[in-house]
């Protein structure tokens, strides 16, 4: 469980600033400047952008990993809005990939207004599902729950909304601390305004929403007021504070962690109230696959963010940090003799070696039945691709055609 | 493997589904706009790698500039792959819930290992592309080595599934439900793994070859035939030329391990109604009513090719119950298109070779490169085929004779307006992508350097 939640921690905080900034890129204003905001909103994200998906997936695989029964009745349950959101980060990673191609501005606007479109609606999908969970309107089985009303109602709406405004608050933080770096001091400003907006309507909408959910989710409200919730929720209203402190104060570095603390402490909040009930009837204990199947995925997963984090980290530092291990321009260095040797002998010994791995691997892997036969031969005839390859391509290359 | 074929009583209840086909063909569609796209996940970053490499080692600016303008092709078409791979993660879910619910426990860890390649790709496609000017050529090549390794893992964790569903292990099942689960079993200790995963990975490299070096044979085709475009052409189709024969031989290893493992799907795909030995193969035809009309007939050549031996016995459809049996004309029809076109390219791979033995050049016929130009989308028909002859095959079962596709089908409503939507929404990204190819194909060369 902590996992999926650290990765939908990260999808929020990372992807949630993605999201955000394509809804920035519809309503920076005309001329000049607007189409600086634009631009720069863009680049931001630029780099990180398929790294910050692929938390969505990771959340996805491993709920249905460990929590097969959970997963099958929420997508059945939820699939309105989950295909809603699904086609959204379609629009919205379309968007993306088109954008790199053109310079054209009437193009430009038209991909940017599609994309903030999709980059609205996919985030408010997706709030909306969790309202649906968290309001305990998805019972267990197959698409047993209502398909409207389970995420459109007023939980899931304020949810999807707050999901929304959360997004916009973190990219104009992380935006305005991208332009003070980048040195786009006439940046800083529009983008400091949009951050004190958006996070006093993130606030207003967070109080007001306690309202909906003494009403609407009452189970909900009481664990995050009296019960569980409650330390997560004092932490997100202190950071979220101090971000705004930090920001009219045009700290933006700093208030770019506390930004993030102060939306992934709402996660956590809802994580804790919600607890341990998963769905109605099912508790997180229930729900869990076998102890075999948790083993190995927690080690899958630990595993797996051993080599992940530093690559992460070695991203960020790149694409924040700008340069990484410049300065040195390294030359090729010449052929040593062995090399040479080889390289004079290539045309007619790789061609040999190659055909022997062709006629290794034919006759291990088609004719011999044994396992380890067809393992060694299927080594072999990739050896003859690589060898091939060697020998073939460096006399194409050469090949000056006659007469073109 | 004991598993006894009685009927699911499934993690979620029992399903009342109307459009099972739609919600099939909704899954289909969404692999077919996948694939593709995997395989130039697959291949495409070693192409680039070893461009930049050769670019480096000679010190001609060309290759790099050749390295830099794929590189941005690659980053494109990389995204696109993330979106239609997270669409089928939702997929998995929404169409097919009492699949997850029953068997996530079973096959999960293979995709939620396949996420972090996926992510690990990802990562270093963000650095490689950023760090072009940023780094210094080595550390740039070395960023470029995981994408290559993702690649194979992450093809090898979802082949690893998809061979789970196929030839399914690594569980019991006690009243519907899957216990004594052993992921790493299920999923790495199958035999049936290995024969998917080489023929996808070849299929990754000679699709991506094929397509890239049609594309420079259109441009030569046009009359622009300078270094640039050869250099560019040679590279992907000698890989492609080399791997296509390959491919011949492996597909055959494939075909022996389904004979063995689903004789019901080898049955589908030669049209063998009737159990017998010396069975024959027929090329082209129809099936109908237990036979292959219009034909060419060879006799015992399935029992040789299946067993290697004329006069094996080969286990007809009528080895299974009619609602056992999946479509054949469908399977045999696309399984035919696979083989013929995998023939025809791996000629026009041994035609390479040749010419470059004997003659050190590439081919200077025109007709050859017309074929090359047809070689890029028919190669991609080929693939699309391949999958649809292994998961129709499959049918009517999602976890072969374990549990049947419409057992596992969600309850939800709307599937054919979410069939529907898909099918605009991915017409709207195909034309996109198209676009932006042209795009980045009409940049002259000196622009892309940013």
């Amino acid at each position: 469980m902590v996992f999926v939640l650290l990765g939908l921690v990260f999808y929020v905080v990372l992807g949630g600033a993605d999201f955000g900034a394509a809804i920035w890129q519809v309503v920076p204003g005309s001329g000049e400047r607007g189409e600086r905001i634009r631009e720069h909103a863009h680049e931001a994200v630029g780099p990180v952008w398929e790294a910050n998906h692929v938390w969505l997936i990771f959340v996805l695989t491993v709920t249905w990993t460990a929590y097969p029964v959970a997963f099958g009745s929420l997508a059945s349950t939820l699939c309105v809005a989950l295909f809603i959101a699904g086609l959204g980060i379609i629009v919205r990673g379309a968007a993306y990939a088109l954008r790199s191609g053109t310079t054209d501005r009437r193009e430009i606007g038209r991909i940017d207004a599609a994309s903030a479109v999709s980059s609205i609606l996919t985030p408010f999908a997706l709030g909306a599902a969790i309202g649906g969970i968290a309001s305990g309107r998805v019972p267990v089985g197959n698409a047993t729950g209502d398909l409207i009303t389970s995420w459109l109602n007023p939980t899931s709406i304020l949810i999807g909304a707050l999901a929304v405004v959360f997004c916009a608050y973190l990219a104009a933080v992380y935006l305005s601390a991208d332009a003070v770096r980048r040195g786009e001091a006439d940046l800083v400003a529009p983008f400091r305004v949009r951050a004190l907006v958006a996070g006093s309507v993130a606030g207003a909408l967070s109080i007001g929403g306690l309202v909906v959910l003494h009403e609407d989710a009452y189970r909900l409200y009481h664990e995050l007021l009296a019960g569980d919730g409650l330390p997560a929720l004092i932490v997100s209203v202190i950071a979220g504070l101090a971000t705004f402190a930090l920001v009219v104060r045009e700290r933006f570095e700093p208030a770019r962690y506390t930004a993030a603390v102060a939306v992934a402490a709402i996660v956590a909040g809802w994580a804790l109230a919600q607890s341990p009930v998963f769905l109605p009837g099912l508790t997180v204990e229930e729900a869990a696959a076998s102890h075999d199947v948790l083993v190995a995925t927690v080690v899958a997963v630990v595993g797996g963010a051993i080599i992940l984090f530093p690559s992460l980290v070695l991203l960020f530092r790149l694409t924040l940090g700008g340069q990484l291990g410049h300065g040195h321009e390294e030359r090729p260095e010449p052929p040593g003799p062995a090399r040479e040797l080889v390289l004079a002998a290539a045309p007619g010994l790789l061609g040999r070696v190659a055909a022997a791995c062709l006629v290794a691997g034919f006759g291990l892997l088609t004719v011999a039945e044994a396992g380890w036969a067809h393992a060694v031969g299927v080594v072999a005839l990739f050896a003859f691709i690589v060898v091939g390859f060697a020998g073939a391509a460096p006399a194409l290359l050469d090949d000056e055609p006659a007469g073109g | 493997m004991t598993l006894s074929l009685v009927t699911l009583a499934q993690a979620l209840g029992p399903v009342q589904q109307d459009h099972l086909l739609q919600a099939r063909q909704m899954q289909a569609l969404s692999f077919a706009v996948h694939i593709p796209l995997v395989c130039f996940g697959i291949a495409f970053p070693l192409m680039v790698l070893v461009m930049e490499w050769m670019g480096h080692r000679t010190g001609d600016p060309l290759y790099l500039a050749i390295a830099r303008r794929w590189s941005r092709i690659m980053v494109a078409l990389f995204a696109v792959g993330v979106i239609t791979g997270t669409i089928l993660s939702f997929e998995m879910g929404l169409l097919w819930p009492n699949f997850t619910a029953t068997f996530g426990g079973v096959f999960g860890l293979g995709f939620a290992i396949e996420g972090f390649s996926f992510f690990l790709e990802a990562i270093f496609i963000g650095i490689y592309i950023y760090g072009w000017d940023r780094l210094s050529p080595r550390a740039h090549m070395l960023s470029a080595v995981p994408i290559v390794l993702t690649g194979f893992t992450g093809s090898l964790m979802v082949i690893a599934v998809n061979a789970w569903m196929n030839h399914p292990s690594g569980f019991r099942l006690v009243r519907g439900q899957a216990v004594d689960i052993s992921p790493v079993d299920a999923l790495f200790g199958n035999s049936y793994l290995w024969h998917e995963l080489v023929h996808m990975y070849l299929a990754g490299y000679i699709v991506t070859g094929f397509v890239v070096a049609g594309a420079y044979a259109v441009a030569r085709l046009r009359g622009r035939w300078g270094r640039y475009e050869r250099t560019a052409l040679v590279v992907p189709l000698t890989i492609a030329a080399l791997a296509s024969p390959v491919q011949v031989l492996v597909g055959d290893w494939a075909a022996r391990d389904v004979a063995e493992a689903q004789p019901t799907k080898l049955a589908a795909l030669e049209g063998l109604a009737k159990t017998e030995r010396g069975a024959p193969i027929h090329v082209l035809g129809w099936y109908h009513d237990g036979e292959v009309k219009f034909g060419i007939g060879i006799p015992k050549m399935l029992s040789v090719l299946a067993f290697h031996d004329p006069n094996a016995r080969v286990d007809g459809l009528d080895a299974v119950a009619p609602e056992d049996r999946p479509p054949v004309n469908i399977v045999r029809i696309c399984f035919q298109v696979m083989v013929g076109i995998g023939t025809l390219l791996a000629l026009l791979g041994v035609i390479v070779l040749y010419m470059r033995v004997r003659r050190r050049r590439l081919p200077q016929w025109r007709w050859f490169y017309y074929g090359l130009a047809a070689a890029g989308p028919l190669s991609v028909v080929a693939l699309i085929c391949g999958w649809i002859t292994t998961e129709v095959g499959r049918q009517p079962w999602v976890v072969y004779r374990v549990m049947r596709t419409s057992e596992s089908v969600t309850a939800a409503g709307g599937i054919p307006i979410g069939y529907a939507t898909l099918w605009v929404v991915y017409l709207a990204v195909g034309v996109g992508v198209v676009w932006i190819l042209r795009r980045l194909a009409r940049a002259p060369m000196a622009v892309a350097r940013d």
